[in-house]
């Protein structure tokens, strides 16, 4: 310990011919990422434990006995390492054309494209449709559609068994719904007894939803309205003109559709992606390894938005008058509570007791209480703690 | 027990593993129970586990008083009153039904056994395995007791390693190495574990040895606890061997009851105990990280390594596997000494290997041989040469992840390195014998099918690669081959063998790499002359009826299930091939050999 500081030892390792330094124990993948080095992946994420299923990150280690996943394997001090070369290559482009031989061909359709790591990979490695189908055409999955409840869709036709769903659910959310069923090419991630996710423990907060590298799993609030429409066929757009949101959106004129924002719902602090189309919320998600929530968010973070476009929400204050609520102005209805608080505290302060809200922000909460202390006189102060 | 010590003039054992009862050891049983009850033989009656001789049972071995014995196979509860009555009562041996005497070793069937040389299953059908006594009675727990008492950890596995003996699970790591890394693995809580989860097809050695034998397994998993430094034993069985269960259950009672298991065993302050874990089933689950997940309650799917069990194994702690057939051999080699163990076999494979004999072998069973003996010895000394006389064409070893070995390679000999180089493996030392009417094609197709359903689903070249590949092999099987489909094969085997996680995906495609290489013949013939040699593959092939030899017996006419076969009495049949879908059932049952597949 130096300066208060756990040292770390540092271990050196050659990727690709280049001298890099790294804290031990980290994953060759980490080493790599760190320094700029591409390797592809369709099993991990970083919020998970390392699996090495989908075996895309395979590379080759001087003096290993066998190729090794990045994710999984933990760097040596010396090691010579080799991301890529004819043979890797090869055997990375066969995993995909072997995963694309498998999937459903409708990219168009489907609202992942554009974000969908195996259409990325697909495309880095040149499959298209017509070769994949003619090298290593064979039988493919046909299951039904999960759209048994209104959060979370399961389309496991475009599943690539990667376990992320399963590893998300069980290790970030400490639940466990899923986990693998069946063997062979059979083998597919399943609830108990296939039931459906509203008779599981699920919490519907989303997070297999946030992880699926494909469209297996997604959220069911946003399909079918037109609005999601437009921004599938944006992000189609995109994917084929091959241009980032952001010059899409630049040049079609229109205004950006992403605002990142700090989610209200409680003091965690998450950070949110609030995607909109047409002024109206479509869909929120967390930048990856951002801000406190590290990408991920609960049911309420996640889903709860419906009140910021819903027709019941008050506009305009209202007093209630005969026993009837009134619309009335900001200037009416403020000058009502100081009048009202003013001879309230006259009598005695302690008849008021002031309630803020989780929805307001830390600063907000401060001058309610000093509001209650200094200016009315009360300690009768309290929160609701929770949404 | 060799030998009677009862003072009964005769005793009678009967083998009593699953494979005898299977053939009908318990009819035969009850029958030898009833009929001493009721007729005063002379006779002490006792069942031992199986001994391998699989093709003869159920199995009776009776000992006189000198310690002679004579061996009878195809025994039924029919045969009993006779059996007794002429050995027993009247001291006749009945020729016709001797499988082996001591007085002529190699006589009848005898040299199955007489060409072994049996260290694993030195007691396998020679003791009673749900009696400890009978196993003490023979020197067993000696070593455990020697280790124990006498020598220390590092002394144990520096006679392990002197012995030479690799991992008999298949992969032919150095044991001693193995548990060497284990002991020096920092730690205060180590795990052993038994690998009883044998799974490939033909392959029942393990399941013999824990019916067998269970306390040689003991005493190993004792053994190696002690040197390694682990004092929690598990044993990964199969819940499809009972029988193995049920004696290793009644094994551990017994050890806890003699103080060789629990607290401050052999009056040591070391403590060590067992425990067995009932696998439910999965292949992969042999496989010693999907293991591991299985034991710990999650569902059996392998992880990579490293790190390695010894570093990191259940439940993250150190850990030691080895196989049934490896702890089995452990106590020999403590009491016997590894020098000894080291002086049988090759340069760079010691020691004995029980095989499985299976296929079209003529003598099927188990077979115990010194590593270095050829596989024509085993094959034709041991086994007895084909089946009902017809050609050797292939020997598969190792099951789903070894290789096909044509008659070229019967003289290359038992050794891990050999085996290798020819394309196979000795992997658990299963044995399947082909004859000319096998085809390879369908041979391969058939281990990809295996595979492909036993796959854990985790990575993908093995889930979605094996799948691709063995569809490849199917087309091929139907007549539908293209001809890319063998470089198609080859490359996606490749990539395979280089990409998959465990060894299941990896070894997958060796079945299909060894016969193209030693049968590619066979492929291209499917592919471009939609033929298959063999007669084997129903959509290439054509049934017929010899008119030369066909007696007109009817018998094929009654199997037909497509009424496809019409003929007189005494007269020769005919097939229809419109309605035939060469299902085979005819040539099954056709007692002169008329119907030609071609």
């Amino acid at each position: 310990m130096t300066n208060g500081r756990l040292e770390v030892e540092e271990i050196t390792v050659e990727i690709d011919g280049s001298k890099c330094t790294a804290p031990k124990g980290s994953t060759i993948l980490d080493i790599a990422k760190a320094n700029g080095v591409d390797i592809p992946t369709l099993c991990y994420d970083p919020r998970l434990s390392p699996y090495g299923a989908c075996r895309l990150c395979l590379v080759e280690v001087e003096g290993a006995r066998a190729l090794l996943p990045a994710c999984y394997a933990q760097a040596d001090d010396g090691m010579v390492i080799r991301t890529t070369n004819e043979k890797l290559e090869r055997i990375r482009k066969t995993l995909v054309e072997l995963l694309m031989s498998d999937h459903p061909m409708e990219c168009q359709g489907c609202s992942k494209s554009g974000r969908c790591e195996l259409q990325k990979l697909a495309e880095r490695y040149g499959i298209t449709e017509s070769e994949s189908t003619s090298t290593f055409a064979g039988e493919t999955h046909e299951y039904e559609m999960h759209r048994e409840n209104p959060f979370v869709m399961r389309d496991y036709n475009k599943c690539i068994m990667c376990g992320r769903c399963i590893r998300i659910c069980r290790e970030v959310q400490g639940v466990g719904v899923y986990d693998f069923v069946n063997r062979g090419f059979k083998a597919i991630p399943g609830t108990p007894y296939d039931k459906p996710l509203q008779e599981t423990p699920c919490e519907f907060c989303g997070q297999c939803i946030s992880t699926c590298p494909t469209g297996a799993i997604k959220a069911r609030p946003y399909e079918d309205t037109g609005r999601v429409a437009a921004r599938d066929m944006l992000r189609n757009a995109c994917a084929y003109f091959k241009m980032s949101e952001e010059d899409m959106m630049e040049a079609l004129g229109l205004e950006g559709w992403v605002t990142r924002t700090t989610c209200a719902y409680c003091g965690c602090g998450c950070q949110l992606d609030i995607h909109v189309i047409d002024n109206k919320v479509v869909e929120i998600t967390s930048p990856l390894m951002v801000g406190s929530g590290q990408g991920n968010l609960c049911v309420k973070g996640r889903f709860g938005y419906e009140f910021i476009g819903s027709d019941e929400r008050l506009t305009k204050p209202l007093i209630r008058k005969d026993g009837v609520l009134v619309e009335s102005t900001w200037e009416d209805a403020l000058g009502l509570v100081a009048e009202k608080l003013g001879e309230a505290k006259k009598s005695s302060p302690d008849s008021v007791a002031v309630l803020s809200s989780a929805r307001a922000t830390n600063e907000d909460n401060y001058l309610i209480q000093k509001f209650a202390r200094a200016v009315i006189g009360t300690n009768n102060v309290d929160h609701c703690a929770r949404l | 027990m060799s030998g009677n010590g009862n003072g009964h003039k005769y005793k009678v054992v009967l083998g009593y593993g699953t494979c005898g009862i299977a053939a009908g050891a318990t009819a035969v049983k009850d029958a030898l129970e009833e009929a001493v009850e009721g007729g005063g033989y002379d006779v002490d009656l006792d069942i031992a586990g199986c001994m391998g001789l699989c093709f003869k049972e159920p199995v009776v071995e009776i000992f006189d008083r000198e310690g002679g014995s004579v061996i009878y196979g195809d025994i039924t509860a029919k045969k009993v009153p006779q059996l007794l009555d002429e050995h027993v009562g009247k001291g006749q041996v009945i020729e016709d039904w001797v499988v082996k005497r001591s007085e002529d070793p190699n006589a009848c069937e005898g040299d199955f056994l007489e060409n072994q040389l049996r260290v694993v299953l030195r007691n396998c059908g020679k003791i009673n395995p749900e009696s400890i006594d009978e196993y003490i009675g023979i020197g067993g727990y000696e070593g455990a007791k020697k280790a124990l008492t006498s020598m220390t950890p590092e002394e144990v596995i520096d006679e392990v390693s002197a012995s030479g003996i690799r991992g008999r699970g298949g992969a032919g790591f150095p044991t001693g190495t193995k548990w060497g890394f284990a002991r020096k693995s920092p730690g205060d809580v180590k795990y052993l574990i038994c690998n009883a989860d044998e799974g490939d097809p033909g392959a029942f050695m393990d399941r013999s040895v824990l019916e067998g034998d269970p306390h040689s397994v003991m005493e190993g998993m004792i053994l190696a606890g002690f040197a390694i430094g682990a004092r929690h034993g598990l044993i990964y069985c199969r819940a499809e061997y009972p029988l193995a269960l049920k004696r290793l259950d009644i094994a551990i009672e017994e050890c806890h009851e003699k103080g060789f298991l629990g607290e401050n065993i052999f009056g040591t302050d070391w403590s060590f105990d067992v425990k067995v874990k009932k696998g439910a089933g999965a292949f992969v689950c042999g496989e010693e990280t999907a293991m591991m997940a299985s034991i710990e309650g999650q569902r059996g799917m392998p992880r990579p390594r490293p790190p390695f069990p010894a570093n990191s194994g259940l439940w993250g702690k150190p850990t030691n596997i080895n196989n049934v057939e490896t702890f089995a051999a452990i106590p020999w080699i403590i009491y016997e000494g590894g020098e000894k163990y080291a002086a049988i076999g090759t340069e760079k494979s010691k020691g004995t290997k029980v095989f499985c004999l299976a296929g079209k072998v003529r003598r099927t069973g188990l077979a115990e041989v010194p590593m270095g003996y050829t596989l024509r010895q085993v094959i034709f000394d041991v086994g007895g040469g084909i089946a009902g006389g017809k050609e050797f064409k292939a020997v598969q070893m190792g099951g789903p992840s070894g290789g096909c070995l044509p008659e070229s390679k019967l003289d290359t000999q038992v050794d891990y390195d050999q085996i290798t180089a020819a394309g196979a493996i000795i992997g658990s030392g299963g044995m399947i014998v082909a004859d000319n009417r096998t085809c390879m094609v369908d041979l391969a197709r058939y281990f990809l099918s295996f595979t492909q359903d036993e796959s854990c689903g985790k990575c993908t070249p093995c889930r979605i690669g094996t799948k691709r590949m063995l569809e490849i092999l199917e087309r091929i099987c139907e007549g539908k081959g293209e001809p890319e489909d063998i470089d198609k094969l080859q490359n996606l085997a490749a990539d395979i063998s280089a990409a998959s996680l465990c060894a299941l995906g990896g070894t997958a495609p060796n079945p299909v790499l060894t016969t193209l290489r030693y049968f590619k013949d066979e492929y291209e013939d499917h592919i471009f002359n939609h033929k298959c040699a063999a007669g084997s593959c129903p959509a290439l092939i054509t049934l017929r009826i010899d008119p030369e030899t066909c007696t007109g017996c009817g018998a094929c006419v009654k199997v037909c299930p497509t009424d496809a076969i019409t003929g007189e009495k005494k007269e020769p049949h005919l097939i229809d091939s419109e309605l035939c879908i060469r299902c085979k059932m005819c040539l099954s049952r056709c007692p002169s050999e008329s119907i030609i597949s071609e």
